[in-house]
């Protein structure tokens, strides 16, 4: 018998469950946005969902009742939803299975997210790769307007709501949400500077909030069942659940909702049945690539927002990547590189520049040409981009990379010393491109 | 004859996404993914099409097309292979299929098989990181991949212009702790 209760995953964990707005209705859909319209004012949805501790599923976990209370109640003009739908962290493969298998669910969260901060247009960023779950949000977006759940005048409330779909093209940075915003606009997606924040200043300059494709999915469930239900679910700060997507050298890969707070033993031994091979564990990345690398002794460190900040390193989109004993740090420090110089926008120096020396510094560590006081200089670099860029993405490189020096110098050293990679003496190491 | 690259088709295609944004300029994404899907990618004189079409100049279309990947400035074969390579696809065994791949079309990476059929890319994450390895070919995923795998895929491209193997709605089961 499974242990833990779905919410998120409920329907779709039905026999024949198809995700058509039929089925969404037979499970209780859209009975939430209806109540609210019916019953509930903009200011009490707020308050509920900041009662339910809700906080941000794509990375950061702000709190979402709270990004909601940002938006100037007194505003004259639009007001926008964009739903980040960019799902580009490496490790994360969640709000693929949401829009795909569900889409009605994430659909009214945004509804009721829309209604709770007085927008009428909504936009779902979803990544340019996704070409099937567009195909599904589009369709799902059709049969919701069929149905007038959404577009004009919503259950005779004089609530009106249009949801695009706008698909990105290609850029991790656009999951940066006010990258997000500048690529809906037509623009190459660069951060802007903060603040203003987008509640304030945000698509098109009007107030907007960006929400994350589980967080929305997670609203109707709080209308439905309560704040204090949401609440109880889960440990300290970290209330609800959790998709938490496994991969790696795992034995049972996979996307799995527990409620936050089981052990990092527990989600990789138990749940996703242990590492391949009955080889060891040698590190595992918590939260996606931006996360520092962790190693075995953090185990049984709890999966919320807390624990895992305390223990070094961050939750954020609850992707856990696992690597066992055979694989090289030198290695997969180098390969999440070539990802983040790959991504960088280029606005910014230190992460433009810095990326590409870092990456420089590691690959010839790991071909065997590295030289005596690379790896001090590999955090001197590091340093230099920590704090200095514009959006979050300096921090978010520099997290394997020096993470990985802080738990493996010995093995950065090793490799200097003998020339050479101790794991992989022969094989292709990188792939250009 | 106002546009000299993007056919009526392609304008109509374009002018009615008109409606979803408040400025011409937020058509730029959709404008140019609408242009490659079809002429096959994205050519200069398409882009001043559409800075035409969308009242911009065209180095802000130009802009925005060297931004983002999934922009071909160059043409590329019938079926564009994108194999990911990022970190859970390397520990599952991503670089052999790449390395495969390249051995059977008899390319680098980067190059386009002699008969047009297949070009093969090398990219970052695609968000399928649970049943890697996984590629993309045009608008569809490939996951869980092995050589006997590309075999039948590629085949099956080349033969029937689609392959059963390609991935649906997500294809893991529901998993429960």
């Amino acid at each position: 018998m499974p242990k833990y209760e779905l919410v998120l995953f409920k329907n779709m964990a039905q026999s024949g469950y198809t995700g058509s707005f039929t089925d969404y209705k037979k499970t209780g859909g859209y009975t939430a946005f209806e109540k609210v319209l019916k019953e509930g004012s903009p200011a009490n949805i707020i308050d509920e969902v900041k009662k339910s501790g809700l906080r941000g599923r794509g990375g950061a976990g702000f709190p979402t009742g709270l990004k909601w209370s940002f938006i100037p109640k007194d505003h004259v003009g639009p007001r926008y939803l964009c739903c980040n739908a960019d799902e580009s962290e490496p490790g994360t493969y969640k709000d693929r299975q949401l829009m795909e298998r569900d889409p009605h669910q994430m659909l009214e969260g945004m509804a009721i997210c829309c209604y709770a901060i007085g927008a009428a247009t909504a936009y779902i960023y979803i990544r340019g790769e996704f070409d099937l779950g567009a195909e599904i949000l589009e369709d799902a977006i059709a049969e919701a307007y069929k149905a007038k759940v959404i577009g004009k005048d919503i259950f005779g409330s004089g609530f009106s709501l249009d949801i695009f779909v706008h698909r990105g093209a290609g850029a991790y940075i656009c999951g940066e949400e006010t990258a997000l915003l500048e690529s809906i606009e037509g623009k190459r997606g660069k951060p802007r500077i903060k603040p203003p924040f987008p509640a304030i200043h945000g698509l098109y300059q009007e107030p907007t909030v960006i929400n994350n494709v589980e967080t929305l999915a997670n609203v109707p469930h709080i209308i439905n069942r309560g704040a204090e239900w949401f609440a109880s679910i889960g440990i300290g700060k970290s209330t609800g659940t959790r998709i938490f997507g496994v991969s790696g050298q795992v034995n049972r890969p996979g996307n799995y909702e527990v409620p936050m707070g089981v052990t990092v033993r527990e989600m990789i031994y138990d749940i996703a049945g242990g590492i391949r091979g009955n080889k060891k564990l040698k590190a595992f990345i918590p939260g996606g690539a931006s996360a520092p690398m962790m190693k075995p002794e953090h185990l049984d460190t709890p999966l919320d927002f807390e624990s895992i900040k305390e223990a070094g390193s961050m939750l954020g989109s609850g992707a856990i990547t696992v690597m066992d004993e055979d694989t090289c740090i030198v290695w997969a420090a180098m390969n999440l590189m070539e990802f983040f110089h790959h991504e960088s926008c280029g606005q910014c120096t230190p992460c433009r520049e810095g990326s590409g020396w870092v990456l420089q510094i590691l690959r010839r560590i790991e071909q065997g040409h590295g030289r005596e006081g690379d790896v001090d200089q590999l955090l001197d670099l590091c340093g230099r981009i920590e704090g200095k860029t514009v959006c979050a993405f300096g921090e978010a490189e520099i997290g394997p990379i020096v993470s990985s020096i802080k738990h493996f110098r010995a093995e950065f050293e090793q490799h200097i010393s003998e020339k050479g990679c101790p794991f992989h003496p022969n094989a292709a190491l990188s792939m250009a491109h | 004859m106002r546009f000299k690259a993007l056919s009526k088709e392609t304008i109509e295609r374009i002018k009615a996404e008109f409606p979803k944004y408040p400025n011409r300029r937020s058509l730029t994404l959709p404008a140019l993914r609408i242009a490659q899907e079809d002429i096959g990618y994205v050519s200069e004189p398409a882009m001043i099409d559409i800075a035409e079409l969308l009242d911009l100049t065209p180095i802000q279309v130009y802009e925005v097309a060297t931004f983002y990947s999934q922009y071909n400035m160059k043409p590329v074969g019938k079926y564009l292979i994108q194999v990911c390579k990022t970190l859970s696809c390397s520990l599952v065994g991503a670089i052999p299929i790449i390395e495969y791949i390249q051995k059977k079309l008899e390319i680098a990476i980067g190059e386009t098989s002699e008969d047009g059929f297949f070009t093969l890319k090398v990219v970052e994450c695609l968000a399928a990181c649970g049943s890697a390895p996984m590629m993309q070919i045009n608008d569809r995923y490939y996951e869980q991949l092995t050589p006997e795998k590309v075999d039948q895929i590629l085949s099956d491209l080349k033969t029937n212009g689609k392959s059963d193997l390609a991935t649906g709605p997500f294809m893991l089961p529901v998993l429960q702790g």
